[in-house]
C-alpha cells in the first residue's frame, strides 16, 4: 500500500474538471485509488462521489493506492495532483 | 409597462421581442419492463448518442467561448460515464424492472439533490449540470426533438432556467439577451453569457405563462432591470445606452492591450481610481496599467469600530495579487471633512474642509496610522505597492511620517514578520504643497495631484454651492499653473508626478497635461481607454 497527502491549491477546490481528469487518471491503473478528506472517502475513479466530498481550497487530501502497480501509480498521481490541483 | 428587477450577469443593454422558452412537459412515466436486458441495450445506445452530442457541443463551444469554458461539456461526458451514476440506473432497471427513462430521471434527481444540498455555492450550481445530462439522456431515449432555432427571430430569450447545453446550442445571432427566473451567477450559463457578451439577467421574478411571445422588452444589464412592454422614453434611453456600449466596445477593440504612448514616443501611465476590492474587476476589464488611487476609506466607513491589521492586510494583499505585479497606489486614511466616521468621535467642526482630517488625524493619533502602515508594509511583499499620504502641506509632516514608518518597520523586523518598504509619495492638494513642491520632492518618491481639493483651495470655491457656478471654472488658469509648478518641482529632483483628481479624466486637457510633463493620469476605470486613445493620437 502506498499513501501520500496533498493540500489543495486550486481556488475553487476539487471542482468538476480536475475531478473528471482525476477519475480518468485513476482508471489507468490496476490499483484501487482512494481519496479521503474530512472523514469522508471515495474511490478516485468515481467523479460524482469525489465531487460530493466537497473538497475545498486548503483542505488536506489523503490518497491511498493499493494494488500490483501501486509504485508507478503513486508517483504518477502525485505528479497529477501537483500539476492540476 | 411592467418592470422587474433581477441580478445582472452581463452588463449590457438589449431591446427586442421576447421569446419564451417553455419546457416541454418533462414528466417521465414509470412503465413496467419485462425484458430488462433489451432495456439496458436501449440505454447504452442512448448513452452513446448522448456522448456524441456532448462531443459536438464541446467542439461548438470551443469555437465560440474557448477551451476553459467549453470544458464543461467534457465534464458532462465524464459525469455521464460516472460509475455510480451508471450503476444506479442499471440496477434500477434490473431490480425494479422499470423503463430506462424513469430510471435516468430518478437517478438524475437523486444526484442533483446531493449537489444542491452541499454547503458550497460552486457545488450547488453543479446540480444543474446533472439535470442537464439526465434530461438529455431521457430525450435521447424517448427520441424527442430538440428546439428548432433556424426559424426564430432575433429575440430576448426568457426561460425558467437554462442549462449549459441549451445556452451553447442556441444560434448566437438569434439571441439579444437571456432572462431567467432561476439560476445562479456561478452557473455555467452565467459564465457563458459573460463570455459571449450577451446581456443576461437571472433571478427575475416573472410568471412565464403570462408572457406572450413577441412582446417588446428591454434588458438593462447595468441596473439589472427587465422592462416588459416599455414606454417610448425607456426605449430611447436604452438605445442611447446601446450606442455608448458600442462606442466602448470599439474603443476596447482598438486600444485594449496597447501602451499609452504619444506618436513622438512619450509614455504616460494611465491608471485607474478605485474605492473597493471588487472594483479591481473593472480595472482589469478596462485594461488600466495600474491603480493610481486606491481609497482605503472603504475599510473604515460603514461600520462601528476600526478595522484591525489582519483585515486590512488581507484586503491590500488581495488587490496586489489580483493586479499581478502592476502598480497599486494605496492612499492612507483620508477621512474627516465630508467623510465622517462616528466611532472616531471627531466631533463637528465649523469648517471641516480646513479641519482635522486625513494625515492630520494620522499624525495626531499614530496608533490608527501604525495599524494601517503595518498592514501596508506586510502586503508590500505581494506585488508592486506604493503608499500615498493625503493632505500633506509641509516637509516637517513628511519627516514625521518617515519616522513612524521607520518605527513600524523596526517592529515588524523584531516580530520577524515579512515586510517591504514600498515607494512612498504624497498628494498635492493645497496651494501650500504646490509652493513647497520643490522641497517636498526631495523627500518623497512621487506626487499625485488631487485636483478636486486643489481647485477648491486655490479658487476658494465650494463646488457643492450652486450659487457659485458662474465663478467656477474647472480649467482656471491658476489651477493649471499650480499643476505646472508641481510638475517642475518634482522633475527637478527626478521624481514622477501624476493626477488622480477628476481633472485627470477631462480629455480636453489630456494633451495639455502631457505637454506639461505629467507622467501619470489616474482616472475612473471606464475612462481609461478614452484617455489612452487621446494620448495615442497626440504628437
Amino acid at each position: 500500500m502506498k499513501q501520500f497527502s496533498y493540500i489543495i491549491k486550486d481556488e475553487i477546490g476539487l471542482h468538476a474538471r480536475p475531478a473528471g481528469l482525476l477519475a480518468k487518471e485513476a482508471k489507468k491503473y490496476q490499483s484501487t485509488v482512494t481519496l479521503s478528506c474530512k472523514g469522508k472517502s471515495a474511490a478516485a475513479s468515481k467523479l460524482m462521489a469525489i465531487m460530493g466530498m466537497g473538497v475545498k481550497h486548503g483542505d488536506n487530501v489523503e490518497v491511498t493506492i493499493e494494488g500490483a502497480d501501486e509504485d508507478t501509480a503513486a508517483a504518477e498521481l502525485q505528479k497529477f495532483f501537483r500539476e492540476n490541483l | 409597462m411592467e418592470k422587474y428587477i433581477g441580478k445582472s450577469v452581463y452588463k449590457g443593454t438589449a431591446i427586442g421581442p421576447v421569446s419564451v422558452l417553455k419546457k416541454k412537459d418533462s414528466l417521465v412515466k414509470r412503465i413496467h419492463i419485462d425484458n430488462t436486458a433489451e432495456e439496458l441495450k436501449r440505454l447504452d445506445a442512448a448513452k452513446e448518442r448522448t456522448m456524441t452530442q456532448l462531443g459536438q457541443l464541446y467542439e461548438k463551444a470551443l469555437q465560440e467561448v474557448g477551451e476553459v469554458n467549453a470544458a464543461i461539456f467534457e465534464v458532462h461526458q465524464m459525469m455521464l460515464e460516472d460509475d455510480d451514476y451508471q450503476d444506479a440506473i442499471h440496477s434500477m432497471i434490473q431490480n425494479e424492472e422499470v423503463n430506462a427513462e424513469y430510471a435516468v430521471a430518478v437517478t438524475g434527481d437523486n444526484f442533483a439533490e446531493m449537489f444542491a444540498n452541499m454547503d458550497d455555492e460552486y457545488m450547488q450550481a453543479r446540480s444543474a449540470d446533472v439535470r442537464d445530462i439526465s434530461n438529455r439522456l431521457v430525450r435521447n431515449l424517448s427520441g424527442e426533438e430538440q428546439i428548432d432555432w433556424s426559424t426564430m427571430e432575433p429575440s430576448i430569450i426568457v426561460a425558467d432556467d437554462l442549462t449549459p447545453s441549451e445556452t451553447v446550442q442556441m444560434d448566437k445571432s438569434k439571441i439579444l439577451a437571456f432572462v431567467t427566473v432561476h439560476g445562479s451567477t456561478n452557473s455555467h450559463t452565467a459564465i457563458l453569457a459573460r463570455m459571449m457578451n450577451i446581456p443576461a439577467l437571472i433571478g427575475v421574478p416573472l410568471e412565464l405563462e403570462k408572457i406572450h411571445n413577441g412582446t417588446r422588452a428591454i434588458v438593462d444589464g447595468r441596473e439589472a432591470v427587465f422592462y416588459l412592454d416599455p414606454e417610448e422614453e425607456q426605449i430611447r434611453q436604452a438605445e442611447a445606452a446601446q450606442q455608448t456600449e458600442q462606442r466602448l466596445r470599439s474603443l476596447l477593440a482598438e486600444y485594449k492591450g496597447r501602451e499609452s504612448v504619444t506618436k513622438s514616443g512619450r509614455k504616460v501611465n494611465v491608471y485607474a481610481n478605485i474605492g473597493s476590492v471588487s472594483d479591481v474587476a473593472y480595472v482589469l476589464e478596462n485594461d488600466a496599467e495600474g491603480i493610481g488611487l486606491f481609497r482605503s476609506e472603504f475599510l473604515y466607513l460603514g461600520r462601528d469600530s476600526l478595522p484591525d491589521e489582519t483585515e486590512q492586510f488581507n484586503a491590500y494583499r488581495q488587490v496586489l495579487q489580483m493586479m499581478a505585479g502592476k502598480k497599486v497606489i494605496i492612499r492612507t486614511l483620508d477621512i474627516g471633512a465630508d467623510k465622517n466616521v462616528d466611532y472616531l468621535g471627531l466631533g463637528k467642526e465649523d469648517n471641516p474642509a480646513m479641519g482635522y482630517r486625513a494625515i492630520r488625524i494620522c499624525l495626531e493619533q499614530p496608533e490608527i496610522f501604525k495599524t494601517q502602515l503595518r498592514a501596508l508594509l506586510r502586503a508590500a511583499k505581494y506585488g508592486t505597492l506604493a503608499i500615498m499620504y493625503p493632505m500633506v502641506i509641509s516637509v516637517e509632516e513628511v519627516l514625521d511620517i518617515q519616522k513612524i514608518v521607520a518605527e513600524v518597520a523596526k517592529e515588524l523586523e523584531e516580530e520577524k514578520l515579512p515586510y517591504a518598504i514600498p515607494e512612498q509619495g504624497i498628494m498635492i492638494e493645497t496651494p501650500a504643497a504646490v509652493m513647497m513642491s520643490e522641497e517636498l520632492a526631495e523627500h518623497v518618491d512621487f506626487f499625485s495631484i488631487g485636483t478636486n481639493d486643489l481647485t477648491q483651495y486655490t479658487l476658494a470655491i465650494d463646488r457643492q454651492n450652486n450659487r457659485l457656478d458662474r465663478f467656477y471654472n474647472p480649467h482656471h488658469e491658476a489651477v493649471l499653473r499650480m499643476i505646472q509648478m508641481t510638475v517642475d518641482g518634482a522633475h527637478k529632483h527626478g521624481k514622477w508626478v501624476g493626477i488622480c483628481g477628476e481633472l485627470g479624466a477631462d480629455t480636453t486637457l489630456t494633451t495639455r497635461f502631457v505637454q506639461m510633463g505629467i507622467d501619470e493620469l489616474s482616472v475612473a476605470p471606464s475612462m481609461v481607454l478614452n484617455v489612452r486613445s487621446k494620448i495615442c493620437e497626440m504628437e
